[in-house]
């Protein structure tokens, strides 16, 4: 399963290291990081993958955790709606 | 491989620009239900949703979270009641839209299609008991749903089904009168009434369709406002073409998650319906896409072309993303449910004519209207025949669904709540139509339905 994280908040030390760490418990390896800043805003795209049986609420749940203690909105969804929208064929 | 731009469109589509798959219906064929004991009838349709649906809501939580896409809507829409209970001993088919409403409340949909029947053409016994049945079902039931299909473009119109609508619509105003005559709201009338139709409160489960399906309805208004915002003062060229793009996206969502949901609960895909239907929310309006095009508030002179522009463009560029495509998928204008038609009637710019003109090149019809409670039933009638000719002759679903709300006139406030929202009322014609109303009989149908 193809996992898309998303981090949008204001920068801070610590941000990478703390979402690996739980996406590293979670089994989910990191394929490629991306970050801009947008809007005065930083923004992080994490490409990530997993296997199918790996429950991906859970992921989700405790990337938001992070996310709230960190101060950062932090998102994980499925793949496929980006594939979906972008990608004919 | 995605770019970090594609990542960061989608989730601004959705996050500031209100995207969302406005539902995930499932059609549940109650053909098998039929029973001659109207207890057994009850039974047997209440156990076939609850079982058929009992993982509806919850697939479509778990899609929701794990895409990131708000799926607002999850719904049932049956066979026509006309058609399920026309065998029973049953000389009123209340306690079938009171099974329906219990069995939509266990498995936690938020509206049940159904409670219709359609003659077009004629009535038989089982469409006279419902259609009698639909003011008391509607006011006793919470989350029932009931159309009636009184035209076509093969049949004509049933003009003693259009006069009778004008009286149920009264008397389901009446019932429901503590609550602003919200009965009304969730009533229908159709001409060219399609079955595949997702949306409530039109869906029902059509005979042609199978035991049970997954449709979708998209949504995206915002969505495609925000797209317009960049080619200001552009020519039509450029903005078709940026509508078409914006809704060839929004569609690949709704084909996404209606393709998971149909394989999750090992129900078989219905169809996509592209229609823009908006909410009252700020930023989720047809009336501002329209607007966005150059018209000053809708219903200004312009708002037509401009309507039918975006109606067209959004089938264009949605048609290529599904593999289904069907229901009414088009434009929703629903003033109600939409909060630049409800600024657009309050400063008086969008009247019912504009509406009625509007809908000759949109989906679906007058929605949503409120209109004094003192508009006779003649009246209501009326306008039933005039929008049901418009989708006779254009060969095109129409509908109606207007409140008369009792005890209120124009420019008062109404308040449905939730997605139905809230509108000023309207004004309608005080000349009365009661004589063309009183002849009864059929309009023929037109010379174009003779197409073999």
């Amino acid at each position: 399963m193809k996992i898309v994280v998303t981090v949008v908040g204001v920068d801070r030390v610590g941000i990478i290291a703390r979402v690996a760490a739980v996406l590293a418990k979670n089994e989910v390896n990191i394929v490629s990081i991306n970050q801009t800043i947008l809007d005065g805003m930083f923004n992080m795209i994490m490409m990530c993958e997993t296997d199918d049986k790996n429950s991906l609420a859970l992921v989700q749940q405790e990337l938001a955790g992070e996310g709230e203690s960190l101060g950062v909105q932090i998102q994980a969804q499925h793949a496929d709606i980006f594939v979906s929208m972008h990608r004919v064929g | 491989m995605l770019s970090i731009d594609n990542i960061l469109e989608t989730n601004r589509m959705i996050h500031d620009n209100k995207l969302d798959v406005r539902t995930i219906t499932m059609g549940i064929s109650l053909l098998g239900c039929t029973a001659v004991d109207g207890k057994t009838l009850c039974n047997r349709i209440y156990d076939h949703i609850t079982k058929e649906a009992e993982h509806l809501v919850a697939t479509g939580e778990a899609i929701e979270r794990e895409f990131g896409v708000p799926i607002i809507n999850k719904r049932v829409a049956v066979t026509p009641i006309s058609l399920v209970a026309a065998g029973s001993d049953l000389t009123n088919y209340v306690s079938v839209a009171k099974a329906l409403d219990r069995a939509a409340k266990t498995v936690g949909v938020n509206f049940i299609g159904g409670f219709s029947a359609l003659v077009s053409k004629g009535y038989t016994e089982g469409d006279r008991r419902l259609i009698a049945s639909i003011p008391e079902a509607l006011a006793t039931t919470d989350i029932v749903c009931s159309s009636v299909g009184i035209g076509s473009t093969k049949a004509g119109i049933n003009m003693d089904a259009v006069a009778q609508m004008g009286e149920i619509v009264k008397e389901t105003a009446a019932l429901t009168a503590h609550q602003d005559a919200l009965g009304c709201a969730k009533l229908v009338i159709f001409c060219n009434p399609v079955e595949d139709n997702p949306f409530m409160a039109g869906a029902f489960h059509g005979v042609t369709e199978g035991d049970t399906t997954i449709s979708v309805g998209v949504s995206g208004p915002g969505v495609v406002k925000h797209a317009l915002e960049a080619v200001r003062g552009k020519s039509f060229d450029e903005v078709a073409e940026t509508i078409k793009r914006t809704a060839f996206k929004i569609t690949r969502v709704g084909q996404l998650v209606a393709q998971e949901a149909s394989r999750r609960l090992n129900k078989k895909f219905g169809i996509i319906d592209l229609s823009l239907a908006p909410t009252p929310a700020v930023g989720d309006s047809v009336a501002h896409v329209l607007e966005e095009m150059g018209i000053t508030s809708c219903g200004a002179h312009g708002t037509t072309a401009a309507l039918a522009l975006l109606n067209d463009a959004v089938k264009k560029g949605g048609l290529m993303a599904s593999s289904h495509v069907g229901g009414l998928s088009g434009a929703f204008i629903p003033v109600s449910e939409d909060r630049g038609m409800i600024d657009a009637v309050a400063v008086g710019s969008l009247s019912l004519d504009k509406l009625e003109a509007m809908t000759c090149v949109c989906s679906v019809g007058l929605d949503m209207i409120a209109v004094p409670g003192d508009t006779s039933a003649a009246t209501i009638s009326a306008i039933i025949a005039d929008e049901a000719a418009i989708g006779m002759i254009n060969n095109k679903t129409t509908a109606v669904r207007l409140v008369p709300v009792p005890g209120k006139t124009v420019g008062e406030m109404v308040e449905f709540g939730g997605l139905l929202g809230y509108c000023p009322i309207i004004e309608v014609s005080p000349f009365s139509a009661e004589e063309f109303i009183k002849r009864g009989g059929r309009i023929p149908a037109p010379i174009r339905s003779l197409t073999n």
